[in-house]
């Protein structure tokens, strides 16, 4: 040992002193922000976002050393050449009627979409091994994604990174309606952070909050981003964002008021100390022209104003890097308070939609969906994405169109039929709405039989049909400025924006369930028994039949008849019977 | 004559529905069972058990092919032949009751050729190691000895055996043959493996007790490894930590790796981890005012850390972790202590089969009002020896005690001498193929006492697979043919562990028992009764009239 030791010192010794360079320029940094708004109806959405960028290009096999970017996760795009990945896990539907405008909405379930490099030649291969590991990776079920219920969409998700090109062959898309979020969800999610939940903004990251909410999205989203203004070099960039909607209105006597300590039931002690930035935003956008409705306490140092979602918003800054914050106390906590009662009309968003199933029986249905653009003059077109399994047969030539009384006719559809057991449905189609309008999209379907290892334990619950996806450029009331995504705050720049006109939505609707013809699951064994007994019966007296053996009762006389024959016979001359 | 005619006539009958009754239990016996049987049995496709069985005796023969060569002036005067000749000499190591590996060394005795004479004829050990290099045999496992005069000069004063840094070493003459002889079996054993090298190999069959204390220590053998560095720095406040990871693996650790790249895959990653804790709080020590962690506490360290380690999600591979702890401000200097309670001079650890923890102290600054964050740049040199160190420990390279006239010429830059990775083929070719039987008998006994499970043709095909690359690893280790046994028993390995953890035996294993007997009995039962009690007529009746005559008489 001793021995080998000396070997070792003479070894580096001969390779020479370590370069550590002080101070070497740091190649990733991590940005977190807490985004709090008050929706219109009195409930409170918290959105965090935690970026982190690295400015370096993640090689497929090369040797890797991590600092900010979570291992795991970089591994992972290297070894199955992933371009980018979304992940959602979600509990609860967000309203966008009465909560307005998502800043980042998700389906109830479990959400992936991935898009993979072109050198990835068997991407279905790849698909299958990146969601069973995601699936360890965040304990969620993720293994359950199988080709019945993926699909390619050639319209909808186009790469919201960099990308060279955007053959939608490379891209898998899939939703568990089923799966359910939580706390173990919570904890590998929270790992992730280079803090952990020991410093900075997630600290109120604690489950038994989080999850007495409304909504809970939590999502990763890893994608290449272009490293300066000229985009000679690839970074990447990865963002955990956690959006939460307490119900402060219900819960609270029916008072708006509400404070971080109230929500979360901690405060804001310090900023993680390997955040170049971490902000709290707070909504204190004016509602109805009428300014000082709300007081946030304590005074914000700062105040942002920017046109989020075609509106214009202002919005209370905390840096909590800024020496000044916690001077005067030891921790922050962010209180709003109406002033006084506010008026309870609620503003409908621009876009939103519903979808519900209705007929009767157990035989057919219709799924209808209703897209409203409540837009005063433009009209704006919108992709609509239904993902529906193949146990609902759905008839194409049923697909009506409807807006305003007249048929609207798509101006791209997309339709892939499924095949039984092996593919879902796919139905892409791009619909032109007009102004102040609502559009109803009809198809109807038929049931089909499961065989009965594949219906579900609880197979009188429903079945599940994910969300429908709508993607649209919304045509924005006031003209927007393009950003730069390293200034801006984070939740104005997940989605790239076009132009200054428009901004980009993507709205879920409601997962839908549906009952299927259930079948008596003891009917096999009743089948095997009935089937059972009659081969037995059958067999029983046919055994009978042949195996019993026949005496000839000989009669003492014979009968009547057999008399009266010999008797003749007598008189003919011939021998008796 | 009618009642006569009658009762023939109702005897033919009688005698029909028994030739009926016993028509239907022989159709239900020929056709029927066997129907029944075939059609739910599970399959198997046939199994090499005897192969299997005759594995699990591990019956090894290690060849090590050794060329002692003599230069002129170190021949020895009782030597039994004159130069050349061969000689084969038989080493009995004893693993348990059952198994026992003969080791064979295969001597060949010549004296020098010219060249490797020129090659002797230079100043120092060095030299002549790196002159004779490409006058050896270049082969996996094949050792040269070069026999000096024992007045040479080449050894320092008070060495007589040097081993260079390839294949090759040197020894002195000196006290005739048989004092030659031993030596040259100490150096042999050093160059390829040892009795207690081989019984660490097969540690899972050695009885407790028999094993050294290192022998469970060395990772166990596989087809690739990774290792993780990582960077603890719980306390990110305070020490803003850099290291120069990329630099030092490239400079010190891959060297290395590509050496080993012939015994298995490695891949290479770090991480920093922040606000990552130990599991144990430090006891504070007056007298010299730092932290001590004691040795009966160390197990207790990793548990936390590990949670925060992450898994390798991507691969199987076992994962080796080297761990740089900088302890938080409040509780440095922190310094681990060994049984004794004197400071472990590395201030570093590692745990068997699993990696290393260093501990890595941020000096204090000269004030103490130094504004906070600290930066701190990890001194990798320091470093990097601690953990090759430990890489080396783990894969059993460690350097035994030897003798004090040995002398082992240190592995330079490569980080590894050509025979050390000799022995740890020799290690690992041994273990590899007891995993394999291992392996293969659990998966005969598993089949031999659950019936439900399936062999499907492709996973018995992975079992003739394994069995033949093991019989041909180790024919090639008894001809000493070092590396192509290695890659024979690699295959084997995979072989072995695609047919066991094959998904496809599991199909049918959890149909539990009650749930056939279910289906079965509505049909079984009203199909059986008829005919046994038919059966059990034709008995009675049989006897009866076998008793029947006896009483006419």
């Amino acid at each position: 040992m001793a021995a080998a030791a000396a070997a070792l010192l003479l070894l580096l010794a001969a390779a020479g002193p370590g370069r550590a360079v002080p101070g070497r320029a740091r190649r990733d940094a991590l940005r977190e922000e807490l985004l709090l708004s008050p929706l219109p109806n009195g409930d409170v959405a918290a959105a965090f976002q935690f970026r982190t960028r690295w400015d370096a290009d993640l090689p497929r096999g090369a040797v890797s050393h991590y600092r900010l970017f979570p291992k795991a996760l970089g591994r992972l795009v290297a070894a199955l050449g992933v371009q980018e990945l979304h992940l959602a896990l979600t509990q609860g539907f967000w309203r966008t009627r009465t909560w307005g405008q998502p800043p980042l909405q998700a389906p109830a379930g479990a959400e992936l979409w991935v898009w993979f490099q072109p050198t990835v030649t068997d991407v279905d291969k790849a698909w299958k091994e990146l969601s069973n590991i995601l699936s360890g990776i965040f304990c969620a079920s993720l293994n359950f994604i199988d080709s019945t219920n993926t699909v390619t969409p050639t319209a909808s998700f186009k790469p919201l990174g960099l990308a060279n090109g955007t053959d939608h062959h490379l891209l898998r898309y899939a939703v568990l309606p089923r799966e359910v979020v939580c706390t173990e969800n919570l904890t590998p999610w929270k790992k992730l952070l280079p803090c952990g939940s020991k410093a900075g903004l997630a600290v109120l990251l604690k489950a038994e909050r989080l999850f007495h909410s409304s909504y809970h999205s939590q999502a990763v989203h890893i994608r290449p981003i272009c490293r300066d203004a000229s985009c000679l070099a690839v970074s990447w960039e990865l963002r955990q964002t956690l959006t939460v909607v307490f119900d402060t209105f219900s819960s609270g006597q029916g008072k708006k008021d509400w404070s971080l300590f109230k929500m979360f039931s901690r405060t804001l002690t310090d900023a993680c100390p390997l955040a170049s930035q971490s902000k709290v935003y707070v909504d204190i956008s004016p509602k109805n022209k009428e300014k000082e409705l709300l007081e946030v306490t304590p005074a914000p140092a700062s105040v942002y104003e920017a046109i989020v979602q075609g509106e214009k918003r202002t919005y209370a800054v905390y840096d909590l890097l800024s020496p000044s914050l916690f001077n005067t106390s030891r921790s922050l906590n962010v209180q709003l308070k109406w002033k006084r009662p506010q008026d309870t009309e609620l503003p409908t968003p621009v876009l939103h939609a519903q979808r519900y199933v209705s007929g009767y029986g157990l035989q057919t249905g219709e799924i209808s969906t209703l897209i409203y653009n409540t837009h005063p003059y433009r009209a704006f077109p919108v992709i609509l994405l239904e993902t529906v399994p193949w146990y609902l047969r759905l008839y194409v030539h049923t697909l009506t169109i409807i807006t305003k009384g007249k048929e609207n006719k798509p101006s791209y559809i997309h339709y892939q039929p499924a095949q039984d057991r092996r593919r879902p449905h796919l139905l892409e189609m791009l619909i032109q709405l007009p102004a102040n309008s609502v559009t109803k999209i009809t198809i109807q379907f038929e049931r089909a039989l499961l065989k009965w290892t594949e219906y579900t334990p609880d197979p009188n619950h429903g079945f599940y049909v994910s969300s429908s996806v709508l993607s649209a450029l919304v045509p924005s009331v006031i003209a927007m400025k393009a950003v730069d995504v390293e200034q801006s705050p984070l939740f104005t720049s997940l989605f790239p924006s076009s132009d200054g006109s428009s901004y980009f939505v993507r709205l879920y609707t409601e997962p839908l369930l549906v009952n299927l013809p259930t079948p008596d699951f003891s009917m096999p064994y009743n089948v095997i028994c009935l089937t059972c007994t009659v081969v037995a019966v059958c067999y029983g007296s046919f055994y009978n039949l042949l195996t019993r053996t026949f005496h000839v009762e000989e009669p003492s006389r014979g009968g009547l008849a057999k008399r009266l024959a010999n008797i003749i016979r007598k008189f003919r001359g011939v021998p008796p019977l | 004559m009618a009642a006569a005619a009658a009762a023939a006539a109702d005897e033919a009958e009688r005698a029909r529905g028994r030739r009926a009754a016993l028509s239907f239990a022989a159709i239900a016996v020929v056709l029927g069972l066997p129907l029944w049987w075939r059609t739910t049995e599970t399959y198997r496709a046939a199994l090499p058990y005897a192969d299997i069985d005759g594995l699990g005796q591990l019956p090894f023969q290690l060849a090590v092919p050794v060329a002692v060569v003599f230069a002129p002036g170190a021949v020895p005067g009782d030597l039994p032949k004159a130069l050349p000749f061969r000689d084969v000499q038989e080493m009995e190591i004893s693993v348990n009751l059952r198994t026992s590996i003969t080791s064979r060394y295969e001597m060949i005795y010549r004296s020098t050729t010219a060249q490797e004479e020129a090659a002797l004829h230079v100043a120092t050990a060095q030299e002549a190691d790196a002159a004779l290099r490409p006058l050896q045999d270049a082969s996996l496992g094949a050792l040269t000895m070069y026999v000096v005069p024992e007045t040479s000069s080449l050894l320092p004063q008070g060495i007589s055996v040097y081993v260079g840094k390839h294949r090759g070493a040197l020894v002195r003459a000196g006290g005739g043959l048989a004092a030659l002889r031993t030596r040259l079996r100490q150096l042999t054993q050093v160059m390829s493996f040892t009795a207690s090298s081989i019984a660490a190999a097969l540690s899972d069959r050695v009885p407790d007790g028999q094993l050294g204390p290192d022998a469970r220590r060395h990772l166990k053998s596989s087809l690739g490894y990774e290792i993780t560095f990582s960077l603890l720095n719980p306390d990110p406040k305070s020490h803003v930590v850099d290291w120069d990871i990329e630099d030092a693996v490239s400079r010190y650790v891959q060297p290395v790796l590509d050496k080993l790249s012939l015994v298995a895959n490695f891949s290479v990653d770090s991480q920093i981890l922040y606000y990552a804790v130990l599991g144990v709080t430090p006891r504070f020590d007056k007298e010299s005012s730092s932290f001590l962690l004691s040795a009966h506490s160390l197990p207790h360290v990793i548990n936390p850390v590990e949670a925060r380690l992450g898994s390798s999600a991507a691969s199987l591979y076992p994962v080796l972790n080297f761990l740089l702890y900088v302890p938080e401000r409040s509780h440095s200097p922190l310094y681990i202590q060994d049984k004794d309670g004197a400071p472990v001079s590395t201030n570093a650890f590692h745990s068997p089969r699993w990696g290393g923890i260093m501990v890595y102290n941020v000096e204090a600054p000269a004030s103490p009002q130094a504004s906070l964050p600290l930066h701190v740049d990890v001194d990798m040199v320091r470093v990097m020896e601690v953990f090759l160190a430990q890489l080396r420990l783990l894969f059993g390279l460690s350097r035994e005690e030897l003798p004090p006239e040995f002398l082992l010429e240190s592995p330079g830059s490569e980080g590894l001498a050509d025979w050390e990775l000799d022995r740890l083929l020799w290690a690992h070719t041994v273990e590899n193929i007891a995993t394999v039987s291992t392996t293969l008998t659990s998966l005969a006994q598993l089949l031999d006492k659950i019936g439900n499970i399936v062999i499907k043709d492709d996973v018995a095909s992975e079992v003739y697979q394994a069995v033949a690359s093991a019989q041909s690893a180790m024919a090639r280790l008894a001809k000493g043919h070092l590396h192509s046994a290695f890659q024979a028993s690699k295959e084997a390995v995979t072989s072995s562990e695609r047919a066991f953890f094959d998904p496809s035996l599991l199909h049918l294993l959890y149909f539990p028992d009650d749930q056939k007997f279910a289906i079965y009995i509505p049909l079984f039962l009203p199909m059986a009764v008829p005919i046994l009690l038919s059966l059990a007529k034709i008995v009675r009746e049989t006897r009866q009239r076998k008793k029947e005559p006896t009483k006419m008489d």
